[in-house]
């Protein structure tokens, strides 16, 4: 090392300036800067199942809310003549989608049985009153759809508003605030909905609404409360109310979009909790009524038949399967996308 | 300790004191009467019913005669079954929802801890995924749907379970089975997150360089820990075989609590519908305590003092 430092001849006039333009700009951040929400979203479509339950979601929205425009059928339009009638889709024949129905070991076309002309064909088959089950199918997701997404949206104002309230008032307001969430959920959630269910006696969309959200909320208030007594002695907080930030613009500005994340995956996991229990209340009777139709409803008629006409059921219910797995996967999704460090 | 624990029982009298008055005022907005056959009844033979049930009193009256009756064990009369008592009612019927309940809380629990174990064992392997499957399944598949499935694919068309009654055990797999479904889903992702996390930590790695069995590291080491937030699961999943058995007891016509609960809903017995409300809310106010002094015995690190949340 020595005699090699010795043999290097260093003249001033080896060096020159650099230009200050040319040569790499270390400041520079050569990536695009991502949002918090572009980050989310590619961590999102990066998780496959995830994002396939978001398509088949989207999927399902359209055809629920937009599906009546191509497939123009009305749901409550009664034929009895055509009553019970197997699925039947033209050109097609695989067992199930032809029209013939096992009638005591033999396959028999039901459709002329019951003296069908070759234009009458049910892609889903019919109920009971000869109603066309794919119209009616179509129209119970909107109605079951409809019912979740109203009762999540209330949820959430209630809970978030009590959320934040209550822990940004600490103290005596927090405690009294606290017991009522927990005598709230100590009660059966499904008894209380039931109440409300037969309070309100006549069933329908209002009193399942009423009822769903009057005990859903529990969780996203107590959700909100922790995050908001965790944010609010932090400096950003504290710099707000130096500058003379009134409260609800604070909960309003800075306290809300640091809340979303939560707020957002706890929404996904109330949504198909809804559904559920629209479902559930419809399928015991208490909920929505005919004509109207839910999944729940359309489950529960289908199951009167269910020995013989199977498809009755298992239409409907594959319906409310794929709702509930699509929603529950792709809240695990949101989940790891909003925080991959959490451990869920 | 001590302090908290009346505290707590406190709050489960407070809550159970509010779930009563606010059922008995919203049963009595309501329409409907004990009456059966209003229009042939004479006007004294009306009112001679209505003093039966109590009915002629006052609101407020009849309010003060029925939390009464509740700390002496009565909660009134039965409108559909005319002079059966609720309480005869409820306790008559809880033999069949209390073992179907159990039977799907251990089923439930144990296989859960089993799947969820394989798939945090074999973690991103197909065991994993087929386990994770089978849980999201559980979750996304309806109780009513699941047990409408059992009975007909099990029940009827393979004939290895009787379809419906209550006559014997064999009468009860079916009904256990669709019962179990939701706790075997929930335990298991539960287990599986929890046992993913503790068999990264440091004592695991320590175990594992002292050269034990996977078995044994499994067993002794990560099951034991991941089993004690298990304890906090029982009342949500008590809450959910609550739910769950109303409408599978009603499939396989199981003689129990939430069989009767539906009925009464369909047929407007609003004092068994008051008197199955305040029981299942007792079940689970009790459940939770019993479950808050438990972990708290099994888990040292967590305090009963009252103050957190």
């Amino acid at each position: 090392m020595a005699d090699n430092a010795k043999n290097i001849e260093i003249k001033p006039g080896d060096f020159a300036p650099l230009d200050k333009q040319v040569g790499p700009d270390n400041e520079k951040i050569a990536a695009p800067s991502l949002t918090f929400g572009q980050d989310v979203w590619r961590r999102l479509k990066s998780n496959k199942t995830a994002f396939t339950s978001f398509i088949v979601l989207i999927f399902l929205f359209l055809v629920a809310f937009g599906g009546q425009a191509v497939y123009q059928h009305n749901p409550n339009d009664q034929s009895p003549k055509y009553a019970n009638l197997p699925p039947k889709i033209p050109g097609v024949n695989i067992h199930g989608l032809n029209g013939h129905i096992k009638q005591s070991g033999q396959d028999v076309d039901a459709y002329a049985q019951a003296g069908a002309g070759k234009d009458v064909h049910y892609t889903l088959g019919t109920d009971y009153l000869g109603r066309d089950l794919l119209a009616r199918i179509m129209y119970g997701t909107r109605v079951s759809l409809e019912i979740a997404l109203i009762a999540t949206l209330i949820d959430l104002t209630i809970g978030v508003t009590f959320g934040i309230f209550s822990g940004w008032k600490g103290g005596r307001v927090d405690m009294f605030m606290q017991r009522i969430i927990e005598i709230l959920s100590s009660v059966p959630s499904l008894v209380v909905m039931v109440l409300m269910a037969t309070a309100f006696q006549k069933t329908g969309m209002a009193s399942i609404i009423a009822a769903l959200a009057i005990i859903n909320w529990t969780t996203m208030a107590r959700l909100t409360r922790a995050q908001t007594l965790q944010l609010k002695n932090q400096d950003f907080i504290l710099a707000a109310r130096t500058l003379g930030e009134s409260a609800p613009k604070i909960a309003w500005k800075h306290l809300l979009p640091n809340l979303s994340s939560v707020i957002i995956i706890q929404t996904m996991f109330t949504i198909p909790n809804a559904i559920f229990f629209e479902a559930f209340l419809s399928y015991i009777g208490i909920g929505i009524s005919s004509p109207q139709a839910s999944l729940g409803t359309l489950i529960s008629d289908g199951q009167k038949n269910f020995q013989f006409l199977p498809y009755q059921m298992w239409y409907p219910a594959i319906v409310l399967i794929i709702l509930m797995l699509a929603f529950n996967l792709l809240g695990d999704g949101m989940r790891d996308a909003f925080d991959p460090k959490s451990k869920r | 300790m001590r302090k908290y624990l009346l505290k707590r029982i406190f709050y489960l009298f407070l809550t159970l004191f509010i779930v009563a008055t606010v059922t008995f005022f919203l049963m009595k907005l309501m329409p409907g009467t004990p009456l059966q056959n209003e229009a042939k009844l004479t006007a004294s033979e009306k009112a001679s019913i209505l003093a039966q049930y109590g009915l002629d009193k006052p609101v407020w009256l009849q309010y003060l005669i029925y939390i009464g009756g509740i700390f002496k064990g009565s909660l009134g009369l039965s409108f559909q079954f005319s002079d059966q008592a609720v309480s005869y009612l409820i306790g008559s019927r809880m033999g069949p929802s209390m073992q179907l309940g159990g039977q799907a809380m251990v089923i439930g629990v144990v296989f859960g801890i089993i799947l969820g174990a394989v798939g945090a064992i074999r973690k991103d392997t197909w065991a994993d995924r087929l386990a994770t499957i089978l849980s999201i399944l559980g979750i996304a598949v309806p109780s009513f749907v699941l047990a409408i499935l059992l009975q007909y694919y099990l029940g009827l068309k393979m004939g290895w379970f009787p379809v419906a009654g209550w006559e014997g055990f064999a009468y009860t797999i079916l009904p256990t089975l669709a019962l179990a479904a939701s706790p075997l889903a929930e335990t298991a992702r539960f287990i599986r997150t929890d046992m993913v996390d503790v068999l990264s930590s440091d004592y695991i790695e320590l175990a594992k360089a002292k050269g034990l069995s996977k078995f044994g590291i499994v067993y002794h080491h990560a099951l034991r820990n991941s089993l004690i937030p298990m304890v906090t699961l029982i009342g949500p999943l008590a809450a959910a075989l609550m739910t769950g058995s109303m409408v599978v007891e009603n499939i396989f016509s199981v003689p129990g609590i939430g069989e009767q609960f539906v009925k009464s809903i369909l047929v407007n017995d609003y004092p068994t519908i008051m008197g199955v409300t305040i029981f299942y809310s007792a079940l689970l106010c009790l459940l939770l305590l019993l479950t808050d002094i438990v972990y708290g015995i099994i888990d040292p690190r967590i305090r009963l003092s009252g103050n957190g949340d």
